[in-house]
């Protein structure tokens, strides 16, 4: 057997050997679909009181997918942990000992553990968006109407891109709780503050979150300077910095 | 066969490891001695190919450790029994480390049981004992049935049973032709198990010989003499131009000097006495008189200057005078 799929293996079985693993995506899962059920069914008995303006803009597709606002911190953490379990107890020795090619090792990490947040995502965005038009009753759309199915695409694609941003830092920084103590009130509060704020929103319209979410809605945003297209390149060239700064901190750096 | 070529490691102006040329042959325990921070475990990862040395080349086998196809079938080491994820049983570490070499899975049953720990194979290594972390590390390293076999302070955490299991084991690998590199601290340790020994102090190479020539060489032997005439002996020593040291007990001390040539002496000046004894030094005192020596030189005049950031090896506390 060849050396990438001997590694592709180990990595799959690190990664289905440790609770850490189920119990993240799990909660990606669960909580994406939860809150983006909720803030459905508000919207829905809310819709009478909304303005005009809003009601013609109002995006079906994209309330369902708004539970990924909380549901993206589980995917960070689950980013944070494949990296961060090999740093904690010194497990990379062992593991670059094994596998002396990095890029490999690196490479077979992100590999498995992407294919592995790229399904639970396709899932919660499903289950989201069916969960989501259940409750939006009249106000609901259809997967066959425009720009719907690229958008359920768009949802799972930002939750498994915020896994791999987030696999990238902690390869960066080589520990899970300093990852954790950045990437989370990063997203979880920074760049929904500064998206608020007039002076910092034209700059922060490019934080990779902003970017990403706009791949899950149907209707744009009048405000954001780029379609989903745009968005999903915006946040693909974050992903690459993350993932090629981790590579250069491997590959360099002494274990 | 591990060999090491002008290996040097500096992290900045730190020289931690300073050009160490030797070889590690199959066959023998290789002991690998130096006082804590002497640089070893920092030797130990550039062999494994994980801090990239700042001088020199180390080959396993004619091969550096990177362009080997699996590694862990030639080198099995244990440098940090702690490094187990916490959260993965103790099965589930080692077939991490198997699949990815290739290495059948039978390998880590077989593992677990020559280290005894089948018994908790289910388990996390997280309320693991120092010992059993110990152990389970000894596993993995064993797992790819390797030709070289590196252990880093492997005693550490071992109870009495413990110890002599891993001495017995370190001597049956050797025997059955392997090459076993083991560091310590501790040269009664290495008295024990190792037929070689190679001794570092603050990155330098101090000796790569056999133990009993690296016995002979640094052991100085010592007489112990008692008179109930101290003044006596100490005039007649001193006429002969040798030093002694007294004890507080009044025990008179030679080093390097033949029993016989003081027994004689006595005989002569008449000075009667109660003990005329030899005390071959201990190894550990061999190795610090040997680590003693370097620490001797480099604080020297020759040393660059007084603040010195080499100096990370502890000062061993002279016992000439």
């Amino acid at each position: 057997m060849s050396a990438s799929t001997a590694t592709l293996r180990s990595e799959w079985a690190k990664l289905t050997s440790v609770r850490s693993t189920g119990w993240t995506l799990f909660c990606a899962f669960a909580v994406t679909v939860a809150f983006g059920t909720l803030i459905s069914a508000l919207s829905n008995s809310g819709f009478d009181d909304l303005s005009q303006q809003d009601k013609l803009s109002f995006d079906a597709a994209g309330t369902s997918f708004t539970g990924g606002i909380l549901g993206q911190l589980a995917m960070i953490a689950f980013g944070v942990m494949v990296i961060g379990g090999e740093y904690s107890s010194g497990v990379i020795r062992n593991s670059l000992a094994a596998v002396p090619r990095r890029g490999l090792f690196y490479a077979s990490k992100l590999a498995v553990a992407t294919g592995a947040a790229l399904v639970v995502s396709l899932v919660t965005s499903f289950a989201s968006f069916y969960a989501g038009q259940a409750v939006l009753g009249s106000h609901s759309t259809t997967i066959g109407s425009d720009n719907v199915l690229r958008a359920l695409f768009g949802a799972a694609l930002y939750m498994t891109l915020m896994a791999v941003f987030s696999m990238g830092v902690a390869t960066m920084l080589r520990s899970s709780i300093l990852s954790m103590g950045i990437l989370m009130p990063f997203f979880f509060l920074v760049t929904q503050i500064l998206v608020t704020v007039p002076g910092a929103k034209k700059v922060a319209h490019y934080l990779p979150d902003q970017a990403g979410t706009t791949m899950a809605r149907v209707v744009a945003q009048p405000e954001v300077p780029y379609g989903p297209g745009g968005g999903l390149l915006v946040m693909l060239a974050w992903v690459a910095a993350a993932v090629v700064g981790g590579y250069l901190v491997i590959r360099n750096r002494d274990a | 066969m591990i060999e090491l070529a002008g290996v040097t490691k500096r992290y900045g102006e730190k020289v931690v490891v300073d050009d160490l040329t030797f070889a590690v042959r199959a066959g023998c325990v290789t002991g690998f001695l130096g006082p804590n921070g002497a640089g070893k475990s920092t030797t130990m990862r550039m062999m494994l190919g994980l801090d990239r040395p700042s001088a020199g080349t180390v080959l396993i086998d004619d091969k550096p450790y990177a362009s080997l196809p699996e590694p862990l079938r030639h080198v099995g080491a244990l440098l940090d029994a702690r490094a187990m994820h916490g959260g993965r049983s103790a099965y589930d570490n080692l077939r991490c480390l198997a699949l990815s070499n290739n290495i059948p899975l039978s390998r880590v049953n077989e593992a677990l049981e020559e280290v005894g720990l089948t018994a908790v194979a289910k388990k996390r290594p997280n309320g693991f004992s120092l010992g059993m972390a110990q152990r389970l590390g000894i596993a993995a390293a064993l797992l790819g049935d390797p030709r070289i076999v590196m252990l880093d302070e492997p005693v550490n955490g071992l109870d009495p049973e413990g110890i002599h299991w891993i001495r017995t084991l370190m001597k049956d690998l050797a025997a059955q032709g392997r090459t076993v590199f083991v560091s310590s601290h501790l040269m009664s340790e290495m008295a024990l198990t190792a037929d070689h020994l190679v001794v570092i102090g603050r990155g330098k190479l101090l000796a790569d010989t056999s133990m009993q020539e690296f016995i002979d060489n640094n052991s100085r032997s010592l007489v112990r003499i008692r008179t109930p005439e101290p003044e006596k002996l100490r005039d007649t020593l001193a006429s002969q131009g040798i030093t002694a040291t007294e004890t507080p007990e009044g025990v008179f001390e030679v080093r390097d000097e033949p029993v016989e040539r003081l027994g004689a002496l006595a005989f002569e000046h008449q000075v009667p006495l109660h003990e005329l004894s030899t005390q071959h030094a201990s190894l550990e005192e061999a190795f610090i008189a040997l680590t003693g020596e370097t620490t001797e030189y480099r604080t020297g005049p020759l040393a660059p200057s007084a603040g010195d950031p080499v100096l990370a090896a502890p000062q061993p506390a002279r016992t000439e005078s």
